[in-house]
């Protein structure tokens, strides 16, 4: 009985030996209602949220078209006692996650009204304004440890490249935000100009995933299940990844950072394997390449590290860390949502302080320049 | 094994829960169809607060399009990622030879027999018309 798991394994056995404060970089504020908006939001769209609503390229508009195993995706511990969704009040924020973790920065991901997948351009456009808006006032004014994305859906590229200007002026966001599954893949031309402006800001690029194109989300169609559809989260990373490196994004953006968040990792070192062994047979169709794909992914590309994997045997994510490259991962815990990383217990394998340093500290403050 | 009274019977309503400190643990105690069962506050993988689970039934199924929902309210499914747990032996539903909560023995004694006997709790007051819920550890 001596290997029954009955409490929750510790990745390090004794305590650091100083004080490890933590950069989440997957943190989700919600809106109470809509009305939380109404200051951000010009009456025209007011009107427009409240007569049309979204307009999406999926059924059951209002929910997600594949429910999810909880309410609202949220741990079912996250929810405010004083009313409202997970993530919508920041006194217990604080209370449950930022400082009993002693959270030093949260990255604020919103996911709120499907922002990336409205097909109304003009009106998810709006709609992202009035979000980066609230996110200073609601969250970053009110608790400094909160950082603001820039939400800049890229389908309308002069309306992403406005609300970028917008914001960037402001000097207080840390990143912008682009959808994962847009119109086309990541690497495609028509997205280059936004590119070259968060380049030219010295912005990383952030790229949580989730929301809906006008594509199924998996290569082979739409999935049966959430269980089946949450695993396309990895299949689209890994497919804009490899668009991204591809097309060469890294070789004409030299110094563009690009983040996935929430895509988890352990699917990296197949894909940049397989993006290696193919470029030394095609390397003459991307002449635009000078170098192999996986030397593009080690310097230009960063992994948010939940939902971790967990293998049957610790020394399996080791090794899965160790392919992926320690100076690759950040630490992100995705609070509230049901598939929350816990710092202290997610790592089921053992790290050296410099490793835990830099998981959960260092490489987000470099990338995010903290 | 000490004793442990922790609740009043009446404390607990059913499909409720109460949390209660024990030599330094947090213990949780569910009353379910007139049971009481108790568990280590904590689910064995990220350390998720098993007090705030959804007490679900048991949902089986024999073949395809067959399904049989039993021992409503027994099964507890962790607050976070979903790991699911018999109340009744704290076993993992996914993984029960691997996987479990550490379970306790509960009791339910009524008040004037504990009176009685060594199990009175100084800081407890006992009191003989009620029942109490008693733990071991």
């Amino acid at each position: 009985m001596s290997d029954v798991i009955d409490r929750p394994i510790l990745e390090q056995e004794k305590p650091a030996q100083s004080r490890l404060r933590i950069i989440d970089c997957d943190v989700h504020p919600s809106i109470h209602s809509h009305s939380d908006l109404n200051e951000f939001l010009p009456k025209r769209w007011q009107e427009h949220l409240k007569t049309y609503g979204s307009h999406l390229r999926t059924p059951y508009i209002g929910t997600t078209p594949y429910p999810r195993s909880s309410p609202l995706i949220a741990r079912r511990d996250a929810w405010p006692p004083t009313g409202g969704p997970p993530g919508s009040n920041l006194a217990f924020m604080q209370k449950q996650h930022l400082d009993p973790l002693d959270v030093e920065y949260g990255i604020l991901q919103v996911l709120d009204l499907f922002i990336f997948s409205q097909q109304n351009l003009e009106f998810g456009a709006a709609i992202q304004r009035a979000i980066n808006d609230w996110q200073l006032a609601f969250w970053s004014h009110r608790d400094p440890r909160l950082k603001a994305s820039i939400l800049a859906g890229q389908d309308d590229t002069q309306l992403a490249i406005a609300e970028i200007d917008r914001c960037a002026k402001t000097g207080e966001y840390i990143q912008i935000n682009v959808s994962p599954r847009a119109n086309e893949p990541l690497g495609r031309r028509r997205y280059w100009p936004i590119y070259a402006r968060a380049q030219e800001l010295g912005l990383p690029l952030g790229i949580h995933v989730g929301g809906y194109g006008g594509h199924a989300p998996t290569g082979g169609g739409w999935p049966s299940y959430y269980c089946e559809e949450h695993q396309s989260n990895a299949h689209t990373v890994a497919a804009q990844l490899t668009s991204l490196v591809l097309e060469g994004i890294p070789e004409r953006f030299p110094k563009l950072k690009i983040v996935f968040i929430e895509g988890g990792f352990g699917w990296i070192p197949s894909t940049t394997w397989r993006m290696d062994q193919h470029f030394e047979k095609f390397r003459d169709e991307v002449p635009h390449l000078k170098r192999k794909p996986s030397e593009y992914v080690k310097e230009h590309f960063w992994f948010t590290t939940q939902p971790i994997d967990e293998p049957d045997e610790a020394k399996h994510l080791r090794s899965l860390i160790e392919w992926v490259g320690i100076d690759r991962l950040l630490f992100s815990s995705d609070y509230p949502h049901w598939d929350f990383d816990d710092p202290r217990f997610a790592f089921k394998t053992p790290l050296s302080e410099a490793e835990r340093r830099k998981i959960f500290n260092g490489n987000a403050r470099a990338v995010y320049k903290f | 094994m000490t004793r442990h009274i922790v609740a009043r019977t009446s404390d607990i309503p059913p499909g409720g829960n109460k949390v209660v400190g024990v030599e330094g643990r947090d213990i949780v105690i569910f009353h379910v169809n007139g049971e009481f069962f108790a568990l280590l506050n904590r689910c064995p993988h990220e350390g998720a607060p098993l007090s705030k689970a959804a007490c679900v039934a048991r949902l089986t199924s024999p073949e395809p399009g067959v399904y049989v929902r039993d021992r409503v309210g027994e099964l507890l499914r962790c607050p976070w990622h979903g790991w699911e747990f018999d109340m009744r032996t704290g076993q993992s539903w996914f993984d029960p030879n691997r996987v479990k909560v550490r379970s306790y023995p509960v009791a339910v004694a009524r008040g004037e027999e504990l009176q009685k006997g060594p199990y009175v709790a100084e800081t407890f007051p006992v009191h003989v018309e009620d029942s109490y819920v008693i733990v071991e550890l």
